[in-house]
């Protein structure tokens, strides 16, 4: 099946996408650029996920948005009917983990297209699917900060088992998601694995 | 040991429809139901029947690859297309009825699972209609949202309680 990939840049959609081509055919990656860094639906900054995609050689879909609640979700289906008309792709693949509101909405938007939809890293524990990108080889920085415990120093960290220790630790005594779903910080994968 | 029974079609959606189930119990065995053996049925203590994808019906038409469950006399607990399945080997008819999100359900008759109202994820294209096998146990503003068979410990809930609401395996699980 022909697939493409919402593309974040991030940790998580990253490795969705990582997990997609080693079962599938993954044709292009689909990224949604909010302009807004309060969206509900997407991970901001997104600046490099051109380059990204070029590292990965998988074509890119980008379709611009305002990030207005609800609004930008005609955009994300925008986005989507794109991949679906010139790449032909049959499903849509997400990143998503935890989050209802965002996996309920793509998955309407899907229904809505006709399309499958798969959410390979549905319900992970957080813990254990950071662990997982880190010893998959994805080399994962933090570029942005947004909870008590986590200063300014912690920008440009790359995550690798230490930090991460630490990162549990914080999230623990600071009680913020580890894995970041609500944008505790943001990360980008600066290398990636060697893809399929 | 509790026989998770896999539906989906794709592997890709393992992770999603199993995994998220398989985490929350401890000893288990993964089976996808056109691979299932009796063997598997005799050495289980229970059965889950796992969801699948809203585009992914293919089970639909291999309903008869679950009539085992006319005979099985241990507990049942079927999750979305689970509960399809368990509605249609149990006469109902499938009805097409799209709920996707947090929706409201309400305890309509006293069960080993939940009681009261809650709200639950859902993620489906279909329901089914009453029976003369089955009892209704829960509804939500559209639909049927859970059944149990008559006179069997056979439950199907059409919404998924291993993403919102995991006491509901809980309690299928110690029951």
């Amino acid at each position: 099946m022909k697939l493409g990939v919402l593309f974040s840049g991030g940790k998580d959609s990253s490795y969705a996408l990582f997990k997609a081509m080693q079962k599938d055919k993954v044709v292009c990656l689909i990224s949604v650029i909010s302009e807004s860094e309060e969206s509900y639906m997407f991970h901001t900054p997104i600046d490099n996920v051109e380059e990204q995609a070029r590292k990965i050689r998988l074509p890119l879909v980008k379709v611009k948005t305002k990030g207005e609640k609800e609004k930008e979700l005609n955009d994300l289906k925008k986005a989507i009917k794109i991949a679906v008309e010139k790449y032909k792709i049959e499903g849509v693949v997400t990143g998503a983990v935890e989050s209802v509101y965002q996996a309920s909405r793509i998955q309407k938007i899907c229904n809505e297209l006709d399309i499958y939809c798969f959410n390979p890293l549905w319900k992970m524990n957080q813990v254990e699917l950071l662990k997982e990108i880190v010893k998959a080889g994805f080399k994962v920085k933090i570029v942005k900060v947004a909870a008590d415990g986590l200063d300014e120093k912690w920008i440009n960290r790359i995550i690798d088992e230490e930090v991460l220790e630490k990162l549990v630790e914080l999230s623990k005594k600071y009680r913020f998601n580890v894995a970041a779903e609500g944008g505790e910080y943001e990360s980008e994968v600066v290398d990636f694995p060697k893809f399929k | 040991m509790i026989l998770v029974i896999k539906v989906n079609k794709f592997e890709l959606h393992d992770g999603e429809f199993v995994r998220s189930i398989t985490q929350l119990l401890k000893n288990f065995k993964v089976v996808h139901y056109k691979d299932l053996k009796k063997s598997d049925l005799d050495k289980s203590d229970k059965a889950i029947l796992c969801g699948t994808a809203l585009k992914d019906n293919e089970f639909i038409k291999d309903v008869n690859k679950f009539f085992w469950l006319k005979n099985y006399d241990k507990p049942v607990l079927g999750i979305c297309a689970g509960m399809e399945i368990i509605g249609k080997v149990f006469d109902c008819y499938l009805e097409k009825v799209t709920e996707i999100g947090m929706i409201k359900i309400k305890t309509i008759k006293k069960n080993i699972l939940f009681d009261k109202k809650f709200e639950a994820y859902s993620l489906h294209n279909y329901s089914v209609n009453k029976s003369k096998s089955i009892d209704v146990i829960a509804k939500s503003d559209k639909c049927i949202s859970a059944i149990k068979v008559k006179n069997k410990e056979i439950y199907g809930v059409l919404f998924h309680p291993e993403v919102r609401n995991n006491e509901i395996i809980n309690n299928f699980n110690i029951h």
